[in-house]
């Protein structure tokens, strides 16, 4: 257990925001709604509440460093696939290659990250579970939807296990001058993509007037994406002394990821519409699922691997 | 006999977390609610794991009051079985052969509900393993009805479990399921058996039918 500096003053600055929060919304609720319940309200006052638990839960697991990681996002990763695959297309002839990539796949991935083994982490899903859970399910004999059923498994696999894989990968990166330091890396990942999402929200309800995607999303607007966006930039040139970045570079990768984060929720937003349901699940009082919550991370989190490794690595 | 109930109790607690980890299970009150009266809540049956969601979803003082109706010749087949059956579920268990049994089932049910317990019952009688959503009920829902006309029947939807664990399978697959819970019905006064059962299939099939369209 030993957080970087730097880590305890960006917790007093998130936990001042959220107790802002529940300050706001505890005036709102005695204004707007002081005798009825308004759903409004009660769903703002559930996301609020939501986030104080996801804030507790990922400053414990980062307390604890590379294995807090690993353990809390494969934990991530298997209540988010159980909500993904709840709503695939499977036949009972796919129930060896479903329980391995529960049981076999997804525990390999984060053990792969756990040891740093960048070569075959990178491509033990796209490579390895793409051509040998096929195979599993082939044998099994039922033909009936095979390509759309083994294409939505490695779909599942490769967004709630792959992707959401990348955060605590972000760990094993080496930058010179930083070291001991990249826990912060996952802490401004999250921030800026979690903070765009809440920003946009708040722009959104504040100023949205033009829709962006009414097909896709009818809550998403303009005005919330324009300014959630770029108040989540802003917000990630603003802590750029977390990173290993310099002030403009932090504002560059912010950009990116929030925009990442903003399509992110887009794709899987279209998932659920064609699926026919509002949200993925329901554990996440206020906010739907974990899909639901973790969509932008998800979408953002391998490209700011990239990135990062790429342009600031020794490696 | 101490130690024998703390095991049990272990065993029950145990049993629940486990469900829950798999299946994220979540109760849909869409008719009565979770309040502490004598019922029979009669649910459609798909996997052995049926019950222990009906059980793991109700809140802790009912569940101890809530007895399944289970098959002996599936429960007293080994002694494990026979001790989780018995001792941490506390199941009703029925002969189902006409031939050997020494009990009237619908006596053993009925007595039960007598000393304020409530029922799980599965009207189908056994696993549907067929495409069709619910098998034609067995008689024992109407005879059980007849004897005991002040108690609330409740409809009850168990949606996905079939997915989690089909017959056979070994590893449960981790997916959300949910159960739901619908509007009471009793026997009514000249009420038919065919009629009756007919009524009582139908509530739950609608249950079913409203869970898919919300």
């Amino acid at each position: 257990m030993n957080a970087p500096a730097e880590f305890a003053l960006l917790m007093a600055g998130v936990l001042s925001v959220l107790a802002f929060a529940s300050i706001v919304t505890a005036l709102l609720k005695r204004r707007v709604a002081p005798d009825a319940p308004d759903p409004m309200i009660e769903n703002l006052e559930a996301r609020v509440n939501a986030w104080w638990a996801m804030v507790a839960l990922l400053a414990l697991a980062m307390l604890f460093g590379r294995a807090g990681a690993v353990i809390l996002f494969a934990l991530l990763s298997f209540a988010a696939m159980r909500e993904f695959l709840t709503l695939t297309a499977k036949s009972r002839a796919d129930h060896y290659a479903l329980a391995a990539a529960f049981y076999v796949v997804l525990p390999v991935q984060y053990y792969l990250i756990w040891i740093d083994w960048y070569g075959l982490y990178s491509v033990f899903i796209p490579v390895y579970a793409f051509l040998f859970l096929p195979i599993i399910a082939a044998l099994r004999g039922a033909t009936e939807n095979f390509l759309t059923r083994v294409s939505e498994t490695q779909w599942g696999l490769m967004i709630c296990v792959f992707a959401a894989s990348h955060v605590p990968a972000l760990l094993t990166i080496q930058i010179p001058g930083y070291e001991g330091k990249s826990i912060l890396l996952i802490a401004f990942l999250v921030v800026v993509v979690q903070g765009s999402d809440v920003l946009q929200y708040v722009f959104g309800k504040l100023f949205g007037r033009r829709k962006i995607a009414p097909v896709l999303s009818p809550s998403k607007t303009w005005e919330g994406f324009l300014g959630g966006v770029l108040s989540a930039s802003l917000l990630g040139a603003g802590l750029w002394w977390l990173t290993p970045f310099a002030v403009w570079q932090a504002f560059l990768v912010a950009l990116l990821i929030a925009m990442m984060g903003f399509f992110g929720g887009l794709v899987m937003s279209a998932i659920k519409r064609d699926k026919g349901v509002k949200d993925w699940g329901h554990l996440i009082a206020g906010h739907g699922g974990f899909v639901d919550r973790l969509d932008s991370v998800v979408f953002s989190a391998p490209i700011f691997f990239h990135v990062v490794r790429y342009y600031w690595s020794v490696v | 006999m101490q130690v024998k109930h703390i095991f049990a109790g272990l065993l029950a607690m145990v049993i629940v977390l486990f469900a829950r980890l798999i299946t994220a299970v979540r109760a849909i009150w869409d008719g009565v609610g979770p309040t502490p009266a004598t019922r029979v809540y009669f649910a459609n049956h798909t996997s052995n794991g049926d019950f222990v969601l009906v059980w793991a979803v109700l809140p802790p003082q009912l569940r101890r009051r809530t007895r399944p109706v289970a098959a002996s010749d599936y429960w007293l087949r080994t002694k494990l079985k026979t001790f989780i059956g018995r001792e941490v579920f506390n199941a009703i268990l029925i002969d189902r052969n006409r031939e050997t049994r020494e009990q009237d089932p619908i006596t053993l049910m009925a007595e039960a509900l007598a000393e304020g317990s409530s029922l799980i019952l599965f009207p189908e009688g056994t696993r549907n393993t067929s495409e069709e959503a619910l098998l034609p009920f067995k008689t024992g829902l109407y005879h059980l009805a007849s004897q005991c006309p002040d108690v609330d029947l409740v409809p009850v939807w168990i949606e996905n479990l079939s997915q989690v664990m089909p017959k056979g399978e070994v590893f449960p697959l981790p997916l959300l399921c949910t159960v739901r819970f619908g509007d009471t019905i009793r026997l009514k006064e000249d009420e038919g058996k065919g009629a009756f059962l007919e009524r009582s299939h139908a509530a739950l099939l609608a249950l079913k039918e409203h869970g898919d369209g919300a």
